[in-house]
């Protein structure tokens, strides 16, 4: 009621001027009737109608709202102080829009990385099945844990009490023939009780169900949306056709729908997993679990749940006969469950969170430089405050002016910044880190517009703040006695701005300090030597030869050094070579334990797993990896089927001291009857893992020979990536040639996972790298920013005392010495903030200990440099203005007054 | 509404004017020129009101929903905004006169008991 009124109120008053514009006509009519002269017919009118502004104002403030009515007063002053003040205007809205976009860009991301559900209906309700298991000797490397194996799927997904549906799956390629050229596929495979859980209806036909992962049933796939539209155009007739999947015919019989993926796993195929339940061993820990809990159900009843069901999974399945199920209780396994969510985001939470904290420092460092800005503003318009409070301005209505004005430059602010956080997310997908999950969500939601829209409002009010305690209380009479004069400055007068340049200058030291560490952790993995060279030069590519392709193993073999051939044949290409897996590529590896011959383990102990590789003869000389002492493989000791090994450096030294005096040992694997091989020789180590982790101990088999374990047998490795290695790495043009020397060799095979060994070197340094970047950005901002803060507190504090460096001047100064006079108070400054912020760094950094490398968070080097730069910037900073008041002419000073 | 209460004094004339306007209008819509004179007349130029705070009391009751208006030409054509009486206002000129009366009767009473 009354805001209609109040919007309406000013239409009113229009039509009632009019009103008694008529009633002012008639009655002047009416006297002139009377007889009464022109002029004072009119004037007799006006008489009779009394006061028309009193009239007009008492309708007009029938309709008021009084609090909007004074806010609006405020708004359209502070409007107009703002419009007349351009460049003040655009210098506080850039650092605002700045600060407050940053901030809306990088909270967008923290919430649809971290905070937003997954999507999967009651996302809560679903959780990934992991497991710890300590006493496990070389899975300790493996950062997610004890994956398990279809025997323990088999025991919890029958006997759990605490879950609706578990499942495992596993991430593979395939390859698909039949429906174009041949294509290297990405392929899922899944036990039922995978899809249930996480609950997502199919989008056409059906899920896979239970009857599908019998072995010997029906040969069924699922597609994947994309795959769907790619290959069959999205056409409903899709279902129920055959496509050969690894040479096998599967009949499709469901569409998952766009946007599902497998925790941050993308796909194209789904297939079941059909193990045949009766040889199944306890063995084989190779598969990821994923449940969705029961309502009401914890992580930790489900964890209790699990472990209750350890011992039941050993005394139900064995190793085979002779060996004893209970060794596993030296392994200590222990669940892990945790939110599917978590697991998926993993690692990136410390990294967005540290971005996070880093850019609220940012913004903090802004609004004390907007604020300083105010501040002098607010000294300039001291005249006017002070009038207005004579005027009968209270305190609280001058309070509410400024703060209504900075309000507004927040607002403002805020409005500009989620443009550009707009624009700059935009950039972040296009340019994000590939490896970031769920990088395709990210998108600025209400909740982070809600976000942005309570730091405007309440870096406006922080911002009005400081200058609105300070001037709103001023003594009048002496404030406008001293109108004009600037002759002495109180200290005072500078406390809040002197305190907000240190502030300043604290906070940009912590960052530039923890950009420092990242500096410095990214120089460590640089220069971790991670046991292969020139990486840029090594092209990868992988090939898989299903069994339904090339049944027989040597023929494998054969076809592989066929490719080899082929492929060293382009002009250019100095060396070929092929290995189940490059250092990492992240392709699931085999690990297993060993056993010496000389030195026999123990009956009850299960020794420590190690990395196996399988390898072609050739691949040190391709990758660049030294071999320390011994020989390489020889295609001959591959014909030949001779038992023979190398093993890495560090498994040398550990198991015999020495890498010479491993070469002639002989090892096999744990089984009874397994063949022995020969080490031949002994490699340097190589990163698996990434530069950060250490290098696991690594035994390199034949990729062709004996079985490992089944010595009647031959086996070969069927999915290896090859590496080439030539200056023509990575161009268009070596990838034709590529292709057409593969398909020379066979039409059907696809070639998978092209790319240089470099792209796979950067990608395992991405985490690091984009944490470098975000801080390297922000901390750039915030030095600027204190920088600038220095300036400006000088320069200011120049223009101020222009009259006292007149009289000294005039007295006799040097201008050297005056210079030195600023230069000192500047550096005082920066010194004070360097102290704060050294203290506030030891503190702050051992919370990003999680992001650092072969650094610790009081890294002396990063302690000892970041406040010489800042010292150096800041000398910079007080510089420039100090040299203007060496040129202050002392008449010219003195006279302005 | 458009102010608080005010105190009895002032409400106890603001509702007379009220009432005088409502009166007025009985008679068929008018302009506030014709209702000031009205009253003025009507009163016998006892009660001589400056025309302008007419205007407010037009507006307060127009607000309340007691009197519309609409523009019109008036008499000697000039455009001029008329005012009638609505059903409300009727009502309320009955409540506000029935209570006027009342209170007249009893200050009457305190003021010459005697003469009953």
């Amino acid at each position: 009621m009354a805001w209609r009124r109040f919007l309406r109120r000013a239409k009113w008053d229009r039509a009632r001027l009019e009103e008694i514009e008529s009633y002012l006509q008639m009655e002047t009519d009416e006297n002139r009737a009377a007889g009464m002269p022109e002029r004072e017919a009119a004037a007799a009118a006006r008489r009779k109608l009394g006061n028309v502004l009193a009239i007009r104002e008492e309708i007009y403030s029938m309709n008021t709202v009084p609090v909007l009515e004074s806010l609006e007063r405020d708004a359209r002053h502070g409007l107009r102080l703002l419009r007349r003040s351009p460049l003040f205007t655009t210098v506080a809205l850039l650092t605002l829009a700045i600060g407050i976009g940053a901030n809306t860009a990088v909270f967008s991301i923290v919430d649809s990385v971290l905070l937003r559900p997954l999507r999967y209906p009651k996302a809560e309700e679903v959780v990934a099945i992991r497991q710890m298991a300590p006493g496990a000797a070389g899975l300790a490397d493996v950062s997610d844990g004890l994956r398990l194996s279809p025997s323990m799927y088999f025991t919890y997904a029958e006997h759990n009490r605490t879950f609706q549906a578990l499942g495992v799956w596993a991430a593979d390629t395939a390859s698909v023939t039949g429906v174009t050229e041949p294509e290297q596929v990405r392929l899922v495979e899944v036990t039922d009780g995978v899809l249930q859980s996480l609950g997502v209806p199919p989008a056409a036909g059906r899920w896979l169900s239970a009857a599908d992962q019998v072995p010997g049933g029906p040969e069924t796939v699922m597609l994947s949306y994309g795959y769907w539209q790619r290959r069959f155009g999205g056409e409903r007739a899709a279902i129920g056709r055959n496509i050969r999947v690894d040479a096998r015919l599967r009949q499709i019989v469901g569409v998952m729908p766009a946007g599902f993926r497998f925790a941050n796993t993308d796909f194209d195929l789904i297939a079941p997993l059909a193990f045949h339940r009766d040889s199944l061993i306890l063995a084989g820990f190779g598969y990821q679990g994923v449940g969705r809990l029961r309502p009401g159900a914890t992580v930790t009843q489900a964890d209790a749940d699990l472990a209750r069901l350890l011992p039941v999974w050993m005394d139900s399945w064995s190793n085979g006969p002779g060996t004893d199920p209970h060794i596993y209780e030296t392994w200590r396994i222990t669940p892990a469950i945790r939110s599917l969510q978590k697991d998926v985001v993993g690692n990136v939470r410390d990294v967005l969170w540290a971005v996070m904290g880093t850019i609220g420092l940012v913004m903090l460092i802004a609004c004390a430089n907007v604020t300083n800005l105010l501040l002098v503003r607010a000294e300039a318009r001291q005249q006017e405050l002070a009038l207005r409070a004579a005027l009968g301005a209270g305190t609280s209505q001058i309070v509410r002016g400024l703060l209504v004005e900075s309000v507004m430059l927040g607002l403002m602010g805020g409005v500009l910044g989620v443009g550009l956080a707009l624009l700059g997310l935009s950039l972040f997908r296009a340019i994000g880190p590939a490896n970031l999950p769920r990088l395709a969500e990210i998108s600025i939601h209400p909740a982070a517009l809600a976000f942005t829209f309570a730091v405007s409002l309440l870096s406006g009010l922080l911002l009005g703040l400081i200058p609105a305690l300070k001037y709103a209380g001023s003594r009048i009479s002496t404030t406008l006695r001293s109108a004009g004069r600037t002759a002495s400055v109180s200290r005072e007068r500078h406390r809040a701005r002197n305190m907000l340049a240190v502030s300043q200058v604290a906070m940009a030291l912590v960052l530039l300090v923890c950009a420092g560490l990242m500096i410095r952790t990214f120089q460590a993995l640089r220069s971790v030597q991670p046991g292969f060279t020139r990486a840029e030069r090594i092209q990868l590519m992988r090939i898989s030869i299903p069994p339904s392709l090339v049944p027989d193993s040597e023929r494998v073999v054969r076809m592989q050094n066929e490719i080899v051939d082929k492929l060293s044949a382009i002009p250019g290409v100095k060396s070929v070579a092929f290995a189940t897996e490059m250092p990492m590529e992240g392709f699931p590896s085999s690990w297993d334990a060993i056993q010496t011959e000389d030195k026999p383990t123990a009956g009850n102990e299960i020794p420590p797993l190690r990395l196996f590789q399988s390898i072609s003869p050739g691949l040190f000389e391709t990758t660049g990896t030294s071999l320390v002492a011994g020989r390489d493989f020889t295609w001959t000791d591959l014909y030949g089927r001779r038992p023979v090994a190398i093993v890495s450096e560090n498994l040398a030294r550990e198991l015999w001291g020495s890498p010479a005096a491993a070469v002639g040992k002989r090892i096999g694997t744990t089984l009874a009857r397994s063949s022995l091989h020969e080490v031949v020789g002994v490699v340097e180590n190589v990163r698996e893992n990434g530069v950060q982790e250490p290098p696991p101990p690594t035994v390199y088999w034949p990729s062709f020979g004996v079985d490992l374990y089944d010595p009647a047998h031959v086996d070969a490795a069927r999915t290896v990536t090859f590496a080439i290695r030539t200056g023509q790495a990575g161009r268009e043009g070596l990838l034709g040639q590529v292709n057409r020397a593969v398909w020379s060799v066979n039409a059907s095979l696809p070639l998978a996972s092209v790319r240089t060994m470099q792209e796979v070197y950067d990608l395992s340094l991405e985490r690091t790298s984009f944490t470098l970047l975000m801080l390297g950005i922000a901390s750039a901002m915030a030095m600027l920013l204190g920088i600038i803060g220095i300036y400006g507190v000088i320069s200011y504090a120049v223009s101020q005392r222009r009259r006292e460096i007149g009289i000294r001047v005039a007295l006799g100064a040097a201008p050297a010495e005056l210079k030195r006079m600023f230069v000192r108070y500047g550096l005082a400054l920066a010194g004070t903030g360097v102290v704060i912020g050294l203290g506030a760094a030891a503190v702050l950094t051992r919370l990003m200990k999680s992001l650092l490398f072969g650094v610790t968070p009081l890294d002396p080097l990063t302690y000892a440099a970041v406040p010489l730069v800042l010292a150096a910037a800041a000398l910079l900073a007080s510089y420039l203005p100090a040299r203007r008041a060496a040129l202050v002419d002392p008449v010219e000073a003195l006279k302005a007054e | 509404m458009p102010r608080r209460e005010s105190p009895l004094q002032s409400e106890m004339l603001q509702g007379t004017l009220d009432m005088l306007v409502l009166q007025t209008l009985i008679l068929g819509p008018a302009h506030g020129h014709t209702i000031a004179h009205a009253i003025e007349r009507g009163s016998e130029e006892v009660l001589q009101i400056e025309h302008g705070s007419l205007y407010p009391a037009l507006h307060r009751l127009e607000d309340r929903g007691w009197i519309a208006s609409f523009w019109g030409t008036s008499e000697n054509n000039r455009k001029a905004k008329y005012y009638r009486l609505t059903p409300a206002g009727r009502k309320q000129l009955t409540a506000q006169t029935t209570r006027w009366d009342q209170v007249v009767r009893a200050i009457g009473r305190i003021l010459k008991p005697a003469t009953e």
